[in-house]
């Protein structure tokens, strides 16, 4: 039961915030992450934000990634 | 990706020896089975899957009292799409609404808060999930509280992972060398919450995310730390997931709710499993009001607890496919599309060749 | 066909009981826009012409989308274009539609009025008359605003035979544009999503139909993906014709727009309804004049070939999904209506 996807807050109120995906808006809750910021890329799950993407940590496993996609298999 | 499988074929011929690893979130289960990852995985390399999909492990009683409260006058039900077509020991709740009853889908415990304000009829929210969902609800009464809504209640369901696995884990007909650890969760618990499997069971885990190359990542870890005879928690979704959690939402969840023992179909009692509602917030308790219920009936054959405590495989049940499939569920594991048999029958079940 | 339709204000049940208040409503809200030599005469039956060489294709079909009015399109445009692209789908070039409401007491006049006049813009589009016409008003909560049933009838050139039992191994699958904008629009209507670029893909498929068939290619069997999408029916075409069919996830034409909703919603994209699609099946030697003759078409820019058919042996499954991830799996059918998921 833990279909959270990552939307970017674009607005925000008090409790309330606008996230946006891929041209998709949605107005969530902010009450479980109250220190959101606009422009940070929140976790969404059934109408709430429960975290924030670390963009640090994001970075690095895109690397990370990256690495493993340009990877050549040993013969 | 072809890089990760050819690395975790490499690990599982260095071990030698066959390992079963478990994930225990139902969105993990789903995505193993849109990937079709599990004929990805080399020979000796087990994956099953566990309670992780709420649906699933909610008893049958917890239906049928909310069938019961549906039937009062006044009264609207809210739930989540997923406990929709579950079976109760009469009808499903989808059954009940093409009869008359007032259930109805939302998609956040707001939009049930709303409907509560909006009609003035006595709304029950039909209050299932994990740590991931359990801080939306708490979220929700607060709401309720602070807008001075009397008509919003809840049908408390929700449960814990960490005691469940660790009822796993003491299971002796049960043999896991690690843990694929829900993601999501994990968002709000911390990582540290599972400490537990590696420093008193000596069982690894692995934090992960939902794209097939998270859990592969993932199911590569657990096979090295058993090559190597390690156990330990290590968190491969950090962009999301810290040490220790979403305090917040702990705290609105401890506000609200309290551990209690509960019941988890296939298991029985798990200690300190679920979450009950505190005394103070009795006029939230759905759970509170005398209703009348049948006897519970579990579907003869259905072996649905067995399927997930990752005892047996889904086409071990006599009633897979026979009788118990998508369209006809029997079990409440062929009902979720993350239930167990439910993923199996749409994406492992190939047929000849 | 000019002048703009007129509905009244709000819908009364004697706008449907025969009398004056009916007269009135089909005189200024429906002729105006759909007015034609057939149904000007306001008589029980439309008198056609000859039908031209061929055979004829008849179909029917129910529109109750809800809401009625969404991004791209409303309820009588896509009731006009979903009757159309049924005709083309058997390779009928559609020529008269039959058109009747069921309207709800109490529908506002200004859904009246869009719908009809979408549905003449849509007729006007797709090259068709709306010969026949008819209207009934239900008590308030016995409809939900406005409903509509339409019968389309076209000819199928002579020499022209499609279906599916002209699927054969090695053919082509191939579809016109991006999957799921309709759907998608719909869901994100229903549970407040906003998009500036969501909008659904409904339009008349006749067109680019005619132009496929005029680019030589063989074409075995098309299919418009409407009520569960592309999924729904590839696996009716695989059991139909007994063979097996592959589709190929990172071909498959999806908008972003489309993905964000499927995600936000737990939604399975195959399965969402697209209603200005066209799934081709087409031999293999021409799959790709074909794919040229979609995407050099006004509307199918976005084509691609999507996945092929093979044989299939005794207990195979009908219908494979070569995953993004790599992998492959079997697609079912989806068992209940499509819920929005939180697991």
């Amino acid at each position: 039961m833990c279909l959270a996807i990552p939307m970017r807050l674009i607005e925000r109120g008090e409790n309330e915030g606008v996230v946006e995906l891929d041209g998709v808006r949605r107005t969530v809750s902010l009450m479980l992450l109250p220190d959101a910021a606009v422009g940070q890329h929140l976790l969404i799950h059934a109408g709430y934000a429960i975290g924030a993407v670390d963009e640090v940590e994001a970075e690095t496993t895109l690397a990370l990634l990256r690495e493993l996609a340009d990877a050549m298999v040993d013969p | 990706m072809a890089v990760l499988v050819h690395r975790i074929a490499d690990a599982a011929a260095r071990l030698g020896r066959p390992a079963t690893l478990m994930e225990v979130c139902g969105t993990h289960t789903h995505a193993v089975a849109a990937a079709g990852l599990r004929r990805m995985l080399p020979e000796g390399i087990r994956l099953v899957s566990g309670p992780g999909c709420p649906v699933c492990v909610t008893p049958v009683g917890y239906l049928d009292r909310a069938l019961a409260l549906a039937a009062r006058p006044g009264t609207v039900l809210c739930t989540f799409g997923d406990l929709m077509r579950v079976p109760s020991s009469t009808v499903s709740l989808e059954q009940a609404r093409a009869a008359g009853r007032d259930i109805r889908i939302v998609y956040s415990p707001r939009d049930a808060l709303a409907i509560a304000q909006e009609t003035g009829l006595q709304l029950v929210f039909l209050a299932v999930g994990f740590e991931t969902t359990t801080p939306t609800i708490a979220a929700a009464l607060a709401e309720a509280e602070a807008t001075a809504t009397p008509n919003f209640q809840i049908l408390p369901g929700n449960k814990l992972i960490p005691p469940a696995i660790a009822a796993l884990v003491s299971d002796p007909d049960l043999e896991v060398h690690g843990f694929l650890l829900p993601g999501h969760v994990s968002v709000l618990t911390g990582w540290r919450a599972f400490e537990f499997l590696a420093d008193e069971h000596g069982v690894p885990g692995a934090v992960v995310g939902f794209a097939p190359t998270d859990i592969l990542r993932g199911v590569l870890e657990l096979v090295e730390q058993n090559g190597g005879g390690r156990s330990e928690i290590v968190n491969l979704y950090s962009t999301v997931v810290s040490p220790s959690g979403n305090r917040t939402a702990a705290a609105l969840v401890e506000r609200f709710f309290a551990p209690a023992d509960d019941s988890w179909r296939g298991f029985g009692v798990i200690p300190r499993s679920g979450l009950a509602l505190r005394p103070e917030w009795a006029h939230r308790d759905a759970s509170r009001i005398p209703v009348e219920l049948p006897p519970p009936q579990e579907p003869a054959g259905c072996r649905c607890g067995e399927v997930l405590r990752g005892v047996i495989d889904p086409p071990a049940c006599p009633l897979f496919d026979e009788g118990c499939t998508p369209s006809t569920p029997v079990g409440a594991c062929m009902v979720s599309s993350e239930g167990t048999c439910s993923a199996w029958f749409r994406n492992d079940r190939w047929g000849a060749t | 066909m000019s002048g703009s339709s007129r509905a009244p204000a709000t819908l009364l049940l004697a706008h449907g009981s025969g009398g004056r208040l009916t007269h009135e409503l089909v005189r200024e809200a429906f002729l105006p826009v759909l007015g034609n030599r057939f149904l000007a005469t306001l008589t029980d039956a439309a008198v056609l012409p000859e039908l031209p060489p061929g055979r004829p294709a008849l179909t029917t079909d129910a529109f109750v989308v809800d809401p009625a009015v969404f991004p791209g399109g409303d309820l009588g445009y896509l009731s006009v274009v979903g009757t159309v692209n049924d005709l083309a789908m058997v390779g009928a070039r559609p020529l008269w539609l039959t058109w009747a409401l069921v309207l709800e007491e109490g529908a506002p006049g200004e859904l009246i009025s869009t719908c009809a006049t979408g549905a003449a813009r849509a007729a006007a589009e797709a090259g068709i008359a709306i010969v026949a016409g008819d209207t009934k008003v239900v008590p308030r909560g016995k409809g939900d605003g406005i409903y509509a049933t339409t019968a389309g009838l076209g000819v199928v050139p002579p020499g022209r035979d499609v279906g599916d039992h002209r699927i054969s191994p090695g053919d082509a699958v191939l579809v016109t544009g991006p999957i799921g904008d309709h759907g998608a629009t719909i869901m994100a209507c229903r549970h407040g999503l906003g998009s500036d670029g969501l909008r659904s893909d409904c339009a008349s498929e006749s067109a680019l139909v005619e132009a496929l068939f005029a680019s030589g290619a063989d074409v075995h069997s098309l299919h418009d993906p409407t009520r569960g999408g592309v999924l729904a029916i590839c696996h009716e075409t695989a059991e139909r014709s007994g063979l097996r069919i592959h589709l190929d996830e990172l071909a498959i034409p999806v908008r972003p727009e489309v993905c964000a909703v499927c995600e936000v919603l737990g939604l399975e994209v195959l399965s969402l309804a697209c209603e200005g699609r066209v799934v081709a099946w087409v031999a293999k030697r021409d799959a790709g004049a074909a794919l040229a003759a979609m995407r050099a078409h006004p509307g199918g820019e976005g084509a691609a070939i999507i996945g092929r058919v093979d044989e299939r042996r005794a207990g195979e499954v009908g219908l494979v999904l070569e995953t993004a991830a790599g992998g492959r799996r079997p697609l079912d059918l989806l068992s209940g209506s499509d819920l929005p998921r939180i697991c």
